[in-house]
C-alpha cells in the first residue's frame, strides 16, 4: 500500500463500523496523545531552557513570567489532559466490557472528554497569553496575588480546571452507575453485594473464611478484579476532585472580588492549614488514584496476556482496600519542610504510613510477575514489553519516593529536582505510560475491530525511546537535584547544564517517541478514519461484545 | 555511622540508589527474558511471599531508622523546642525582598544555631547553599506559622542564601536573574575538617 494511500485510509480501519462506545473512548483517547505531545514539548522548552545562554529558543521563553507560565500549564495539559482522559477513555470502555453491561450513558462520557479538552484548553491559553502562573501547587496566596497576576487571566484559568473537575465527576457518576445498574449478569445483585464486592471486602472475608476453616465467602466475586480496582481508585478521583474544586471557588472568590474593585484580606486564610487540605487532596492523585488504577491494570493485563486467573486474588483485591485507606492519610509528606506541621503527623503520615506504600505497590508487583511468570512461555508480544517497562518505572520511582519522604532525607532534598524526575517523571512517563500503552495494545483491536498496526518496527523503536529517554531524564535530572538544583526555580545561566543537556537529550528521546507513536497511529487509522472517530456513530451500542437488553 | 553534612548524605544515597536502580532494571530484564523461554528456567532464589512482604516492611520502617540515627539534623529538629541555640539570627521576607538581620552571620564550628524567618505576605523557601550550589539545608516559609529551623555546622564553609519556594516571578528580573539570592551570607569557621 503506498504511502499516500495509508496516510488518507489507513491500513484496514473503517470508522463505520463502529459502535458509539468504541468512538467516544477513542475520541478521548485521540485527545489524550495530542495533549501529550503538547506537554512534552513544553517540558522540553523547559529542559533547554535550563541548558543555559547557549540553548537555541527564543529568548522569551527564558523571562521569568513566561517560563513559569509553561511550568503551570505543564502539569495541567500532562495530568488532566492527557492522563486523566486516557484513563477514563479506557475505563469507560473497560467497565461495560468487563461488567457485560452497557455504559451508563454515551452522552455523559462524551461531555466528559468535551469538558476535559475545552477546561485544558482554556487554563493553556490563560497561561499562554496572561501569563498567570501560580504553578498546580496554588500555595495560598500566591493564586491570588494579582500585583504579579492579571485577574482575568486567573479566572479564566480557574474556570478552565474547574471544568475538568465537572468532567471528572461526569466521569466518576458514569463509572458508578454503570457498575451498580442491575442489568445482565448483575440482574439479580443487590447494591450491598456490589458494594461488597466493589470495596475489597469479599476478598478479605475469603481470607479469613480459609484461615478459620470456612468455605469461602464468595466463590464468584460480584466484580471482577479490575473493576474492582476502578471502583477503589475512582473514590480517591471524587475525593481530589471536590479538593481541587474547593481551592477553585476559593481562588475564583478573591479574584472576582478583586476584579469588582473590592480587596479580600488573603490572611484570613491559613496558609499552612491551606496546604494541608489542598495537599492532602492533590496527592489522593499521585498515591492515591494513580497506584490504585496502576496497581488494577496491571492485574487485567497480566490476566489478558496469560490468559489465567490472577495469582493470589483476594489478597489482591483486599490489598486494594488497605491501598485505599493509606492513600488517605500520607498528604505529610509533602509538609516534611514546613516547620509548623506538628511533628507527629509528619513522623506518622508522613513517614510511617508513606512507608506502607512500599508494601501495597510492592504485592501489586510481586503479583503481576508471579502471573506471568506462571503461565510461561510468554511470547514478547508488544503488550507484554510495555507492561514489563511499566513495571520498571513503579520499581524505579516508589523506591525514590519513599527515600525522601524522611525528615533527614527531605531536609536537602525538598523542592529539588530529584523528587519531580527521579519520581514524578519516572513514574509517569516510564510507569504510568508505558502501562498505559500496554493497555492500548491490549485494547486497539477491540476498540478498533481488528485494525492493522501500521508498523510493528515503529512501535518497537518507540518503546526503546519511550523507555531509554524516559528513564535517562528522571536519571540525570534526578542527579542534578542532589546537587542542589531546585525544582520550582529559574536557571539561566547553565549552572547544571552538563546534566541538564543530557536530561535534555533523553527528553527529545521521548518527544520524538511520542511523534513516531503518533505517526504511526494516523497510518492505521487514516486522516479519513481519524476525522471518521469524531462523527456520530450509526450503531448507537453502548457496551461491547453483548448484546443490549 | 553517621553523616555530618548534607555532601555526604547525598554521596551514599546517590550510590545505594543508583546500585538499587540497576538492580531493579536487571532483575526485569531478566524475568523478561525468562518469560519466553520454552525451557524452564530455574530461579535464581526462591523468595517465599512472607519473606518478600517481611523485606519490604523493614525496608520501610528500617529506612526511617537508618536516618534516625545517622543524620544528626532529624532529632535536633523534633526536639528543637527543648534546646537552646547558641545564637539565634532573624529573618523577614517581604514582597519578594529580605529583611536580614542587623549583625553579621558568622557561625563558630558546632554551634547551635536558629534561624527564625517570618513572611509577611507569600509563601516562601529558605535555603543555604553552598558556593558549588549544592544545598546545605532548607525549610518552608509559610506566612502566618512559625518557621524556624535549628541547625549545627559542622564543617567550615561560606553559603549563600536564597527562597527554596516558587513565590511567582517577581522573584527574577528581566533576564532571570534571582532577586532573593543574597551571596556570601553564612560564614562557618572553626572546624579542624576543613570545608564542605
Amino acid at each position: 500500500m503506498s504511502f499516500a494511500k495509508n496516510l488518507i485510509s489507513g491500513t484496514n480501519f473503517d470508522h463505520t463500523g463502529l459502535n458509539a462506545l468504541q468512538k467516544v473512548t477513542l475520541r478521548a483517547v485521540v485527545m489524550a496523545f495530542l495533549f501529550f505531545g503538547l506537554t512534552a514539548t513544553e517540558g522540553m522548552i523547559m529542559r533547554l531552557v535550563v541548558t543555559g545562554p547557549a540553548n537555541p529558543l527564543p529568548a522569551m521563553f527564558s523571562h521569568p513570567a513566561h517560563y513559569f507560565s509553561i511550568m503551570t500549564v505543564h502539569p495541567i495539559v500532562g495530568i488532566f489532559g492527557s492522563t486523566y482522559q486516557l484513563v477514563f477513555a479506557a475505563f469507560m470502555f473497560l467497565v461495560p466490557f468487563l461488567t457485560k453491561k452497557p455504559l451508563y450513558s454515551i452522552k455523559l462520557a462524551n461531555a466528559v472528554w468535551l469538558l476535559i479538552t475545552i477546561g485544558t484548553a482554556l487554563a493553556w491559553l490563560s497561561a499562554f497569553f496572561s501569563h498567570y502562573a501560580p504553578l498546580y501547587t496554588l500555595y495560598w496566596p500566591l493564586p491570588a496575588d494579582t500585583t504579579q497576576f492579571n485577574v482575568i487571566g486567573g479566572i479564566v484559568f480557574i474556570v478552565g480546571v474547574a471544568l475538568i473537575m465537572l468532567g471528572t465527576l461526569g466521569f466518576i457518576y458514569n463509572i458508578y452507575a454503570t457498575i451498580f445498574a442491575r442489568v445482565g449478569v448483575h440482574k439479580n445483585k443487590t447494591t450491598k453485594e456490589l458494594l461488597i464486592s466493589g470495596f475489597g471486602i469479599d476478598g478479605m472475608l475469603n481470607i479469613w473464611h480459609k484461615i478459620t476453616g470456612r468455605p469461602p465467602y464468595s466463590k464468584e466475586p460480584a466484580l471482577a478484579l479490575p473493576v474492582v480496582a476502578i471502583f477503589r481508585g475512582t473514590v480517591d478521583t471524587f475525593l481530589d476532585a471536590l479538593v481541587i474544586l474547593g481551592a477553585g471557588i476559593l481562588v475564583l472568590i478573591y479574584l472576582v472580588a478583586d476584579a469588582g474593585g473590592m480587596s479580600l484580606n488573603v490572611a484570613s486564610i491559613n496558609a499552612l492549614l491551606y496546604k494541608n487540605f489542598f495537599w492532602w487532596g492533590l496527592d489522593l492523585v499521585a498515591d492515591g488514584l494513580v497506584l490504585i488504577y496502576v496497581a488494577g491494570s496491571w492485574y487485567l493485563l497480566a490476566s489478558l496476556i496469560t490468559g489465567q486467573k490472577l495469582f493470589m486474588e483476594n489478597v489482591a483485591r483486599a490489598a486494594l482496600m488497605l491501598e485505599l485507606l493509606v492513600s488517605w492519610m500520607v498528604w505529610s509528606h509533602h509538609l516534611l519542610g514546613d516547620q509548623g506541621q506538628p511533628e507527629m503527623m509528619k513522623l506518622i503520615s508522613g513517614e510511617m504510613v508513606t512507608a506502607f506504600e512500599l508494601l501495597t505497590q510492592g504485592l501489586a508487583l510481586f503479583i503481576t510477575l508471579v502471573t506471568l511468570w506462571k503461565a510461561r512461555p510468554l511470547k514478547m508480544t508488544m503488550e507484554l514489553k510495555y507492561l514489563l517497562g511499566g513495571l520498571v518505572g513503579f520499581g524505579l520511582a516508589v523506591p525514590a519516593a519513599i527515600i525522601q519522604a524522611d525528615m533527614g532525607m527531605n531536609r536537602v532534598l525538598h523542592n529539588t529536582q530529584w523528587i519531580i524526575f527521579a519520581h514524578v517523571h519516572i513514574a509517569l512517563i516510564v510507569g504510568l505510560y508505558m502501562t498505559l500503552y500496554s493497555a492500548v495494545y491490549v485494547l486497539w483491536p477491540i476498540v478498533t475491530n481488528g485494525t492493522k498496526m501500521y508498523s510493528h518496527k515503529l512501535s518497537n523503536i518507540h518503546f526503546w525511546l519511550h523507555l531509554i529517554g524516559g528513564i535517562g531524564m528522571g536519571a540525570f535530572a534526578g542527579m542534578a537535584g542532589l546537587q542542589g538544583m531546585l525544582r520550582r526555580h529559574l536557571y539561566v545561566h547553565g549552572e547544571f547544564n552538563h546534566l541538564m543537556i543530557l536530561a535534555a537529550i533523553c527528553g527529545t528521546m521521548v518527544l520524538i517517541a511520542w511523534a513516531l507513536f503518533l505517526y504511526n497511529i494516523v497510518m492505521s487509522v487514516g486522516i479519513k478514519g481519524l476525522i471518521g472517530i469524531f462523527l456520530p456513530a450509526k450503531d448507537k451500542t453502548a457496551s461491547y461484545g453483548i448484546e443490549e437488553e | 555511622m553517621t553523616f555530618a553534612s548534607s555532601i555526604e548524605l547525598l554521596r551514599f544515597h546517590n550510590v545505594a540508589y543508583t546500585i538499587y536502580a540497576f538492580l531493579i532494571i536487571s532483575i526485569i530484564a531478566w524475568f523478561g527474558y525468562n518469560l519466553t523461554k520454552k525451557k524452564k528456567a530455574n530461579s535464581l532464589v526462591r523468595i517465599p511471599f512472607y519473606a518478600y512482604i517481611a523485606f519490604l516492611v523493614i525496608g520501610g520502617v528500617g529506612h526511617h531508622i537508618f536516618t534516625y540515627n545517622t543524620i544528626p539534623w532529624v532529632s535536633e529538629d523534633i526536639s528543637r523546642d527543648h534546646i537552646t541555640p547558641d545564637q539565634t539570627f532573624n529573618f523577614e521576607i517581604k514582597s519578594h525582598k529580605w529583611i536580614l538581620p542587623k549583625e553579621k552571620i558568622n557561625i563558630k564550628c558546632g554551634q547551635k544555631v536558629l534561624f527564625k524567618v517570618k513572611s509577611d505576605d507569600l509563601t516562601y523557601g529558605f535555603g543555604l547553599f553552598r558556593q558549588d550550589g549544592t544545598m546545605a539545608m532548607q525549610m518552608q516559609v509559610d506566612p502566618g506559622s512559625p518557621n524556624e529551623i535549628l541547625w549545627t555546622f559542622n564543617h567550615n564553609g561560606v553559603f549563600d542564601l536564597t527562597s527554596t519556594e516558587y513565590s511567582g516571578p517577581a522573584q527574577y528580573d528581566e533576564e532571570g536573574n534571582d532577586l532573593m539570592k543574597v551571596k556570601k551570607l553564612v560564614k562557618v569557621t572553626g572546624c579542624t575538617g576543613g570545608q564542605k
